[in-house]
């Protein structure tokens, strides 16, 4: 997460000549452009920054987390979960998939809800108290509905269809 | 009334009790999506307030029953139409609904209404509206009788019930044109249906049926509303007056899961030689 001065100005030449490079500009941010250098492309990070950062990904992982325990339905199903690491990787999983630049070091969404006997009543629960969760955090609509987006294609991993 | 016990006794033995059965029984339940019940149009059939759309009724999931109850009222130029009727959904699978409609044409015979029943059943093909990539697909049936054919037949109509076929693909996308989620609805439809059947079924000449498509699109302005516009093409057989393709401009609002209420700006254009039939629409519903 450091060396970040060299690959926006690589990230500027690369994609800059193609026409892109405002791309790179709009980033507002030098961390992603690391990735984009990588990966040659321009960064969205604008989720990211419509979320409050590592900062508001962490008050509405928290809110998430107070939502999920107050339903009967959600609560259910994290009587044995270390609520502590299951924080920190909801919070890496927004942050890495919202262009925030982390990595997401838990298992993938098919292993982690296998054998947990998930219906579908129990994700739209899930859904809900995320929705909730972003109400109270004060979200404007079009961050509610890019995050649900990016969750939205995740139901067949997570009910193990 | 005449001739109305069958889709009434449907109403009273079916639909009604299926209101109260969710809370009675382990599969109740309404754990979709706040709106992604739909309205309910004016044939009874989940949807937007003219097309019936792919999604079921009310709110259940696998392993959960939704029931909803409404009531509409469209108000036009010279016509008033006046529709209620419920539906219970089971395992988000199968739809069955009845509705009872009164299409007031006291402009054109004093003192006269039109009445007709519709029992309808919907089966979800495949797809689900927001989690899948694709559309959420529906197959229809929408089984109507006019109970006051004299004037239908009047004007040239050959029977007095008819059969509606049609096959309906939805589709929501969360993250949509400025941010919001954006609906689309195609549905494709074969009736004999006059003016939907209150003006009776085919002609004395004609009476097969015949392809028509029907479409609706919607933005959310936020998880509670929602606005948007539906288009259904219609037949036009009857001899003695010209009959148009339907339109409408709506708003939606649903503060929660159990109520919703739709307002839109109807265009039915000539109705029985009246021409340019425009005005209010409101429904209500309750869910569970």
């Amino acid at each position: 997460m450091n060396k970040l001065t060299r690959p926006v100005s690589l990230c500027t030449l690369l994609l800059g000549a193609a026409l892109l490079g405002g791309g790179c500009v709009t980033s507002g941010t030098l961390e992603p452009s690391l990735g984009a250098a990588r990966d040659r492309q321009a960064p969205d990070d604008s989720l990211f920054r419509a979320l409050g950062g590592h900062a508001g990904i962490a008050s509405l992982s928290e809110r998430f987390i107070r939502e999920l325990a107050a339903d009967e339905t959600t609560r259910a199903f994290f009587t044995r979960t270390d609520i502590g690491r299951f924080d920190r990787l909801i919070q890496e999983q927004m942050c890495a998939e919202s262009g925030g630049g982390c990595t997401y070091t838990g298992d993938d969404m098919r292993t982690a809800h296998a054998g947990l006997g998930i219906e579908r009543r129990h994700m739209n629960a899930v859904v809900e108290a995320l929705m909730r969760a972003m109400d109270k955090e004060g979200l404007p609509v079009a961050t509610q509905n890019a995050l649900l987006a990016i969750h939205a294609p995740k139901q067949a991993d997570i009910l193990g269809e | 009334m005449r001739r109305s016990s069958t889709p009434l006794a449907w109403l009273f033995a079916v639909v009604l009790p299926g209101l109260a059965l969710p809370g009675t029984v382990a599969a109740a339940g309404n754990s979709r999506i706040i709106a992604t019940g739909g309205a309910t149009a004016v044939e009874g059939a989940a949807g937007g307030g003219l097309v019936p759309w792919a999604l079921l009724a009310g709110y259940g999931d696998q392993g959960e029953t939704g029931a909803t109850a409404f009531a509409s009222v469209v108000r036009v130029d010279d016509f008033a139409l006046d529709v209620i009727g419920a539906s219970v959904a089971f395992d988000n699978r199968v739809e069955l609904s009845a509705a009872r409609q009164r299409f007031d044409i006291d402009s054109v015979v004093p003192g006269e209404r039109l009445e007709q029943s519709v029992i309808g059943m919907k089966l979800r093909l495949g797809g689900e509206l927001i989690y899948d990539a694709g559309p959420q697909w529906a197959l229809g049936i929408q089984l109507k009788r006019n109970d006051t054919f004299e004037v239908p037949s009047a004007v040239g109509a050959a029977d007095s019930g008819g059969l509606d076929v049609y096959l309906s693909a939805s589709k929501l996308w969360l993250h949509g044109p400025f941010g919001r989620s954006a609906f689309l609805n195609g549905t494709l439809r074969a009736t004999q249906a006059n003016q939907t059947g209150l003006l009776g079924f085919g002609t004395a000449g004609d009476s097969r049926h015949e392809a028509v498509m029907e479409a609706s699109a919607g933005l959310f302005l936020t998880r509670h509303w929602v606005i948007g516009a539906e288009y259904r093409q219609k037949p036009d057989r009857l001899a003695f007056a010209r009959e148009d393709d339907w339109k409408d401009v709506f708003i939606g609002w649903f503060p929660s899961k159990h109520v919703s209420v739709v307002a839109a700006f109807a265009d039915l254009g000539s109705v029985a030689g009246l021409d340019a039939q425009r005005g209010a629409y409101l429904s209500v519903e309750i869910a569970r």
